[in-house]
């Protein structure tokens, strides 16, 4: 479903992917690890292309990401082609970025209307639908503001849902909330995992990785250092680095 | 709600108890204000005498205030007055969105091009820039649009081009666009950019990413400075005076030229000034409010 070869990245001097090879197939779950500056954002964020790679190819269903190959030639495709093929991957961020001055309702309606030209009309009854499926259905006609950090994340989720994505990306979902909110956005993305979507989820929480985890994904420095199921990765780590950084979150 | 019963049964002797309530119970005294209070009173005395001067000293001459307050000439002086701000206003905030988004845009040249406008007409005193345009004959004769060094395809002649109101209008929204620009760019900065990522995110459009995520909320910042801007500017048109251009302030002058009646004239442009501003402020209150939209719980 998501092949990543080779994925190189530098912000000037500083190279923060180092050659990243990911492979995540339809339906499963990864869960990505790493201590804070080892690119974990920077590769999510390369999936969608919000970032451009220096580097290497990543596809989605087969479909190159960003780009347009021409003999040994990457192009960068026109804007409207790569807005085309975000409204394929969902992406929920760490502090939400809800849009402030539209409802609940309104923020989860609008990809679908302006990106995918459908009606509002049409579109609606849709949008409660999600809403209510990530326990936030009463609040259709609240603002952002007046929502907790729990609720604003789970609208957020439900606004990822409604372009129906074939792949879900999650940073870091829950780092900016109470850790008593922590569970009921967790219990969404579990029952996400549930039904069967393709996730790539960034996460300190090592519990909920165990628990939905196919693949557990460690990197540190911008490389892979080590993947595979959670039993293995989490329990079992055969990289020394592994085991330092898990010792050092449980 | 028995609070009392304790003290008053285990006195002796004394004063029958007055009931000590429990804590609970006590009542809040707020904090007194004497020279707030004395503030109040000096300030209400100001004002009084203030109005009493208003109203007595024979030398605000409210005859003559009325007299020209609601004449012919005035209102259509006031209309003058009125264009200008407005043309000012709508080419000044056209012109401004323009360089604003040159300065905003990844195009070094145009970002430099943009910033030394701006640093241009800011520098430059309103009143001399508009004296500029009213000689802008003697300068130039001739205009004409064409490829340069080659052949040309209209050609005007300034002094049709500009008239007097025309260079007026010119002069005030070059100048405004300058503020305009900063006002614009400010409210664009000033909304996270976690925004524009999202809407990327979600393949929003570019255009509809701007105008339906970024502009709303931008314009929070950006209506109090424009109404700012818009009320200056109509104050400000007082100034195209200077180029005999009838507007209020000009007309009042002239009238009080012919009368020596100074002083009422100038409260007859004041109090139109003051009306002005005021219904422009009620605008500002419902356009803010319209746009004011999830701010608050
Ligand atoms: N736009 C940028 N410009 C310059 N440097 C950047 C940029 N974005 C990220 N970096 C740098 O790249 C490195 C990796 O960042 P990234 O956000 O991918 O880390 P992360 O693994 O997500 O960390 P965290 O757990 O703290 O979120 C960091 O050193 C960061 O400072
Ligand atoms: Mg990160």
């Amino acid at each position: 479903m998501i092949d990543v070869k080779g994925v190189h990245k530098s912000f000037g001097d500083l190279e923060v992917l180092k050659g990243i090879d990911l492979e995540v197939e339809a339906g499963a779950v990864t869960v990505i690890l790493g201590p804070s500056g080892s690119g974990k954002s920077t590769l999510l964020r390369s999936i969608n292309h919000l970032e451009k790679v220096d580097r290497g190819l990543i596809r989605i269903d087969g479909e190159l990401i960003g780009y347009r190959r021409r003999g040994d030639k990457l192009h960068e495709l026109r804007e409207r082609d790569i807005l085309r093929q975000r409204s394929q991957v969902g992406f929920v961020f760490q502090n939400f970025n809800l849009f402030g001055h539209l409802t609940a309702l309104e923020n989860v309606v609008e990809a679908p209307v302006s990106a995918q030209r459908r009606k509002r009309s049409e579109v609606e009854p849709f949008a409660r639908e999600l809403l209510e499926r990530v326990g936030v259905g009463e609040k259709a006609d609240a603002y952002p503001r007046q929502l907790s950090g729990g609720q604003q994340q789970r609208v957020a989720i439900a606004r990822a849902l409604a372009l129906k994505p074939k792949v879900l990306l999650f940073d870091e979902p829950t780092s900016a909330l109470d850790p008593e909110l922590v569970g009921e956005v967790l219990d969404v993305i579990k029952e996400l995992a549930r039904d069967g979507s393709t996730m790539v989820v960034v996460t300190h929480e090592i519990g909920f990785a165990r628990e939905i985890a196919d693949t557990v994904v460690f990197i540190d420095d911008g490389r892979i250092v080590e993947s595979g199921p959670p039993k293995e990765v989490l329990d079992n780590p055969v990289h020394e680095r592994t085991r330092a950084f898990i010792s050092k979150v449980l | 709600m028995s609070t009392t019963s304790v003290t008053s049964a285990s006195g002796t002797t004394g004063p029958p108890a007055t009931a000590v309530p429990l804590e609970a119970d006590l009542t809040v005294v707020a904090r007194r204000h004497p020279w707030r209070w004395v503030g109040v009173g000096v300030v209400l005395v100001l004002l009084a005498m203030f109005v009493h001067g208003l109203a007595t000293n024979p030398g605000w001459d409210w005859p003559t205030f009325f007299q020209f307050f609601a004449t012919r000439t005035v209102f259509s002086a006031l209309w003058v007055t009125v264009q200008l701000t407005v043309y000012g206003t709508v080419l000044g905030f056209v012109l401004g969105a323009v360089l604003a988004s040159m300065r905003l845009s990844g195009s070094p040249f145009l970002q430099v091009v943009a910033w030394g406008y701006i640093w241009a007409f800011r520098s430059i005193p309103l009143i001399v820039q508009l004296l500029f345009w009213f000689n802008i004959a003697y300068l130039y004769q001739e205009l004409s649009l064409g490829i340069p060094f080659g052949p040309e395809f209209v050609h005007f002649s300034t002094n049709n081009l500009f008239g007097p109101l025309g260079a007026a209008v010119l002069g005030l929204a070059l100048h405004q666009a300058a503020y305009a620009a900063e006002i614009i760019r400010g409210g664009i900065i000033s909304v996270d950019a976690g925004q524009t990522e999202a809407a990327a995110a979600l393949g929003i459009p570019k255009r509809r990413q701007f105008f339906r995520i970024v502009l709303p909320q931008a314009m929070r910042s950006i209506l109090p400075n424009g109404a700012n801007e818009v009320i200056s500017l109509f104050k400000g048109t007082s100034i195209v005076s200077v180029m005999a251009i009838p507007e209020l302030f000009y007309q009042v002058q002239v009238i009080y030229g012919r009368n020596s009646r100074v002083v009422p004239l100038l409260m007859v442009a004041t109090v139109w000034y003051i009306v002005l501003t005021t219904l422009l402020s009620i605008v500002q209150y419902y356009v803010e409010r319209r746009f004011a939209r999830g701010t608050t719980r």
